[in-house]
C-alpha cells in the first residue's frame, strides 16, 4: 500500500480508538462524580444549593478533558500538520 | 471547522459573519435594555420584574461565592453570562452561527478574564500584596502558580469552543446520515448545553477572580460554601 493509504488508515483507527477511550474514562469519572454527590445530597438535603454547584463545576473540568479528545480528533481527521511529509 | 465567511470588507479589514453576528446580539441587547430601563417605576410592569428578577438572581449566585463584592463584581460576570447565554442560543436559528463556536472569540472572552483576575486582585490588595501571593506558601512554586494561570485561560477558551462547535458539528453530521428532521433531539441537547456551558464559563471567571482577591485575606467561616 502507498503511503497516503496507510496514512488514512492509521489517522482514522488512531481518531476512533482516541474518541473510544478518551470518552470512556471521563464517562466514569463523571458517573462517579453525580453518584457522590447524590449520596452527599441524600445526607443533608439543607447543602444541596452548594453540592450542586460544585458539580456543576467539576463536571465541566471533567467535561473538558472530553472535550480535549475531540478537539484533538478534529484536528487529525481535517488539519493534520503532519501531511505535509507526506505529500 | 469551516472558516468564517466574509460579510463585507472595509478597506483592506474584512469583517466576518461572526463579528457581524455580534454586532447584532450588542444591538438586540442594548435595545431590550434601552426600552425596559427608560421608565422604571416602583410598581413594575412584566418587563421591569423579568429584568429586576435576572439581575438579582445574577446578584445572588456572586453573593454566595464572595460575600460583600457583589456590587463591584457584577457588572463584568453579568455581562459574560448574558452575553455568552445569548451568543449560545443564536446558533439555533437558521442561517446563524453561535459566535461562541469560534476559538477567537472565546479566547478573547478568556483574554478578559485572564487580565480582569489581575485587575482585580491589584485593586483589592494593592500591587504588592497581590504580587505577594504568587509567593504564598514558598517562592518555589512560582512557576506553578505562572502556568496554573495560562492553562486555566486555555482550558475556559478551549471548553466553550469545543462545546458548541461540536454541537453544531454533530448536527451536521446527523443531518448527513439521518434524514431532515432527525437532528431536533439533538438541538434539545444544544440549548440545555447552551445554559449549562454559559453558567459554567461565569461561574469559573467568578471563582478566579474570587481566588485573586480573597488571596491576602484569610478565608471566613461563613458556612456559605465557599469555593476557592
Amino acid at each position: 500500500m502507498s503511503d497516503m493509504t496507510w496514512f488514512t488508515v492509521l489517522s482514522t483507527l488512531g481518531a476512533a480508538l482516541a474518541v473510544a477511550i478518551g470518552m470512556m474514562f471521563p464517562a466514569l469519572a463523571m458517573g462517579k462524580a453525580i453518584s457522590q454527590a447524590l449520596d452527599a445530597i441524600a445526607r443533608q438535603p439543607e447543602a444541596e444549593k452548594s453540592i450542586m454547584r460544585t458539580l456543576f463545576i467539576g463536571l465541566a473540568m471533567i467535561e473538558s478533558l472530553a472535550i480535549y479528545v475531540l478537539v484533538i480528533v478534529l484536528i487529525i481527521l481535517f488539519r493534520n500538520p503532519l501531511l505535509e511529509y507526506i505529500i | 471547522m469551516e472558516a468564517s465567511t466574509i460579510v463585507f470588507t472595509i478597506g483592506s479589514f474584512a469583517i466576518t459573519s461572526v463579528v457581524v453576528t455580534t454586532w447584532g446580539i450588542m444591538f438586540v441587547i442594548g435595545i431590550t435594555c434601552w426600552l425596559a430601563t427608560r421608565n422604571l417605576s416602583l410598581n413594575p410592569g412584566r418587563l421591569q420584574t423579568m429584568l429586576e428578577g435576572i439581575v438579582t438572581a445574577m446578584q445572588d449566585s456572586i453573593d454566595t461565592i464572595i460575600p460583600g463584592h457583589a456590587q463591584q463584581l457584577l457588572p463584568f460576570i453579568a455581562t459574560l453570562w448574558i452575553y455568552i447565554v445569548i451568543a449560545n442560543l443564536v446558533g439555533l436559528i437558521p442561517q446563524l452561527h453561535s459566535p461562541t463556536g469560534n476559538l477567537s472569540v472565546t479566547v478573547g472572552l478568556a483574554l478578559l478574564v485572564f487580565l480582569s483576575v489581575h485587575w482585580f486582585g491589584i485593586r483589592n490588595d494593592g500591587i504588592r500584596g497581590y504580587l505577594k501571593h504568587y509567593l504564598s506558601p514558598t517562592p518555589l512554586l512560582l512557576p506553578f502558580h505562572i502556568i496554573s494561570e495560562i492553562t486555566r485561560t486555555i482550558a475556559l477558551a478551549v471548553r466553550l469552543f469545543g462545546n458548541i462547535m461540536s454541537l453544531e458539528l454533530v448536527a451536521l453530521l446527523v443531518l448527513l446520515v439521518a434524514g431532515l428532521l432527525v437532528p431536533i433531539p439533538l438541538l434539545m441537547l444544544h440549548i440545555v448545553e447552551s445554559l449549562v456551558q454559559a453558567y459554567i464559563f461565569g461561574m469559573l471567571a467568578l471563582i478566579y477572580v474570587a481566588g485573586a482577591m480573597q488571596s491576602q485575606q484569610h478565608f471566613k467561616n461563613d458556612n456559605k460554601g465557599n469555593i476557592t
